[in-house]
């Protein structure tokens, strides 16, 4: 029996972003990776192309996260020094890049100095070859005097700088058209915060094509489906044709998931749900899954049990 | 899907008799299309127009309800692709495989861990919903499904290639509505067979959706209604694919044949997995999927990831207005106020739950919204947090009269203090990120 022809016709396509810079084009990565391009829905290449797969970055951070010691040790003892935690992340867990995180600068916590992070910049730019995702710790006034000395210390490896917001793009554009960096344009949870920000890139005179959004990201049964809609409404109105929203978007999966109790909290606390040591991991891979479906290019993932779960769906989801 | 007056018009004799009380046929088609006449309210509609306007009324996806009366579980009636449309129904249901290797005594113990995987979780109960039989193979297929039958307390799915061991099987359980599964192109006889005598659902598998449609029309014809269609294929890209396009058939085109909810059965071995590819199911269209593991570890997440995307984007998620306790929290312990938007609450809970210092938080109704969007809507005010603290009573809890709000209400404090007890009030952190190190480095009883 014949099906009907539901395909849906597509006007356009989300932005292709290059990240990172060989040493022809200026940089000292092995290779770059690219993300986004695509002109259908996630996985639905029945009605469009997907020129690149959804990829993999590895978190690292200058300092050792407020996590659980059975995350912290399923990834090693590596974990104690940014530049072995990405080796190993690129090495033994096959990770597409690195995104590195300054934690340890927030003025609320250890307070570390912009050079101390762009010390630990420089180190991983030469320990990996992989190309480099640079967060601030998130605190705007901070982050102003941080991600300047970490982009300083990048200068022509075309690195992906988070993330620009409403109250700080200024100075996040200046660097990145200074450094020659992509940006993450962020807008907690709200699409049309989304689309604001990216005009204000815009008319700050930065390409958005060379722009990912970030959502913010929910971990998973904490506003998860809040940000999955978000994901899908994005993908949708960018293939629409609306350039303002045409952006790849990043997850910061790792970064959300083991700060929420079922995957931290072990079973004295949560009596019946299982060995944390196994619900930890799937909690973050499991939450990575869904946004990949919603329409994620990139997800930044920690645990290597999460990472190689997760992208064995890939693979088979690329066939 | 819902016939326009026109096509309503179509249907009637086109007399204008007036014997339905309306002027003409057409008004009366435009009332029946709003939905204020039935079609039979026109005495002269032929049986043929009835017919067909019940076909055209009736939903694009079958509801489809598995199980005995008081326990089915029900599943399908979706009406959008995405749930920023309107919203996703029912949602995705997870069955747990017992395979037919196991032994008697096994397989009990696995029914038993099914009837014990029940969670709570934010005020509302998950656990697997359906018990997945697997009849090929087993020595006595009808002694099979009585025994964990009778031990069940989810409806069960009776899965199997061969339609002699199936009809054994169904008809041992008849009275309990098991789905029999495990319908294709090689057996479709034999289970139309046995779904239309025994009256059971059927579960229908197909090498492509061409063939699955042609097998559903063909189960159809013999008065088969209740159908789920089944994938399994080890390929999670053409799985989704498949689950898509069905769905957008039935949804946009009203295409009959696959107007059913899908069952996705998952093969793999590995557990990490195949927790990971039961959740991409479990978020794209899949209304069942049958896993094998039943590890608390594995089905909650799962669970979860339905727990999501099936909530109500319309409605504002809450958490009940009343005074939470975190971590044991003592008379000395910290009190703070928040809003009943639950991802707010839950932000806070957490955060404050990771900076291990027990806390009181109490929880103003704000009709689900976060403390910006009740401020500026005018959903929250000092005097209403004044009033909540009353009500709430939480000045019997603790010695002193310290008050944290939060910081993006600063100018709460001096009103707070003015016109309650709470003479202290300490503007906390504008975001929850900011709990711990906040509690840890300036909160003293």
């Amino acid at each position: 029996m014949e099906i009907p022809d539901v395909k849906e016709k597509w006007t356009s396509k989300i932005n292709e972003v290059t990240i990172g810079a060989t040493k022809e084009q200026g940089g000292t990565r092995a290779k770059t990776v690219t993300v986004g391009g695509a002109s259908t829905l996630p996985f639905m290449n029945f009605e469009g192309d997907i020129p690149n797969r959804p990829v993999i970055a590895g978190f690292v951070s200058d300092v050792v996260p407020e996590w659980p010691d059975v995350i912290k040790n399923a990834i090693g003892k590596e974990i104690s020094s940014p530049v072995e935690w990405a080796q190993k992340n690129v090495k033994d867990f096959g990770v597409d890049l690195i995104s590195l995180k300054m934690i340890g600068a927030d003025p609320s916590g250890e307070n570390r100095q912009p050079a101390e992070c762009a010390k630990v910049v420089e180190d991983i730019l030469k320990a990996v070859d992989v190309p480099l995702i640079l967060w601030g710790c998130g605190d705007d006034e901070k982050d102003n005097h941080v991600l300047p000395e970490c982009s300083q210390a990048a200068k022509g490896e075309n690195c992906l700088i988070g993330s620009a917001k409403e109250g700080n793009y200024m100075t996040v554009v200046a660097i990145c058209k200074a450094d020659k960096h992509k940006i993450i344009s962020e807008a907690p949870v709200d699409i049309n915060l989304a689309k604001q920000v990216n005009i204000l890139l815009q008319d700050a005179g930065y390409d958005l094509k060379d722009v990912v959004m970030f959502q913010t990201t929910a971990a998973l049964g904490y506003g998860y489906d809040y940000v999955h809609t978000i994901i899908e409404r994005c993908r949708t109105v960018g293939l629409k044709g609306d350039n303002l929203m045409a952006s790849p978007q990043i997850c910061d999966v790792a970064g959300e998931t083991y700060r929420v109790k079922e995957a931290v909290a072990d079973e004295d606390i949560l009596p019946g749900w299982g060995k944390l040591e196994r619900r930890g991991p799937m909690w973050e891979a499991a939450c990575a899954e869904g946004y990949l479906q919603a329409g994620a290019d990139i997800l930044v993932m920690a645990h290597p049990n999460a990472i190689s779960a997760v992208k064995k769906t890939l693979d088979k989801l690329m066939q | 899907m819902a016939l326009t007056g026109m096509q309503i018009y179509k249907l009637l004799p086109k007399t204008n008799c007036k014997d339905c009380g309306l002027p003409t046929c057409m008004a009366f088609a435009m009332q029946v299309a709003a939905k204020q006449k039935a079609l039979t309210d026109c005495p002269h509609v032929s049986e043929e127009s009835k017919e067909e306007l019940s076909e055209a009324s009736s939903p694009p996806m079958r509801l489809v309800k598995i199980g005995p009366e008081g326990k089915q579980f029900e599943i399908g009636q979706e009406t959008v692709m995405f749930r920023h449309e309107e919203k996703f129904h029912r949602p995705c249901g997870i069955a747990v495989r017992i395979p037919s290797s196991l032994s008697d005594e096994e397989a009990l113990a696995k029914s038993e861990k099914i009837n014990k995987s029940v969670f709570e979780r934010v005020g509302q109960t998950l656990k697997v919903q359906l018990c997945a039989v697997e009849i090929d193979g087993a020595a006595d297929p009808a002694g099979r499904a009585k025994l964990v039958a009778e031990k069940s307390e989810v409806p069960l799915i009776l899965m199997g290639k061969n339609a002699d061991a199936m009809k054994k099987a169904a008809e041992a359980i008849k009275d309990l509505r098991p789905l029999v599964g495990g319908a294709d192109a090689s057996n479709i006889d034999g289970f139309i067979d046995i779904a239309a005598s025994l009256k059971l659902p059927v579960a229908i598998s197909g090498k492509n959706l061409e063939e699955l449609a042609d097998l559903t029309s063909k189960a159809k014809e013999k008065g088969i209604e209740d159908i789920i269609l089944s994938f399994n294929t080890e390929n999670l890209g053409d799985t989704l694919r498949w689950l898509t396009l069905a769905r957008r058939a039935a949804l946009r085109k009203n295409f009959r044949a696959l107007g059913y909810p899908a069952l996705v059965e998952v093969t793999t071995k590995d557990a990490e997995e195949e927790t990971v590819v039961a959740s991409a199911y479990a978020a794209k269209y899949a209304g069942i999927v049958i896993i094998d593991n039943v590890e608390p570890w594995e089905l909650l997440p799962i669970m979860v990831v339905v727990q999501n995307v099936y909530t109500d984007p319309q409605v504002p998620n809450t958490v009940e207005a009343k005074l939470y306790e975190v971590g044991n929290p003592d008379e000395n312990s910290p009190v703070m106020f928040t809003t009943n938007f639950s991802l707010t609450y839950f932000s806070v809970e957490s955060e404050v739950e990771r900076s291990k210092v027990p806390a009181y938080i109490c929880v103003v109704e704000t009709e689900g919204l976060g403390v910006l969007n009740a401020y500026a809507g005018d959903k929250i005010s000092a005097e209403k947090v004044v009033k909540t603290l009353n009500e709430q009573k939480v000045a019997e809890k603790v010695k002193h009269r310290k008050l944290i709000i939060p910081g993006l209400l600063p100018i709460f404090r001096a009103e707070i203090e003015d016109t309650s007890d709470w003479k202290e009030v300490i503007i906390g952190p504008e975001t929850a990120r900011e709990i711990p190190a906040f509690l840890t480095n300036n909160w003293k009883s």
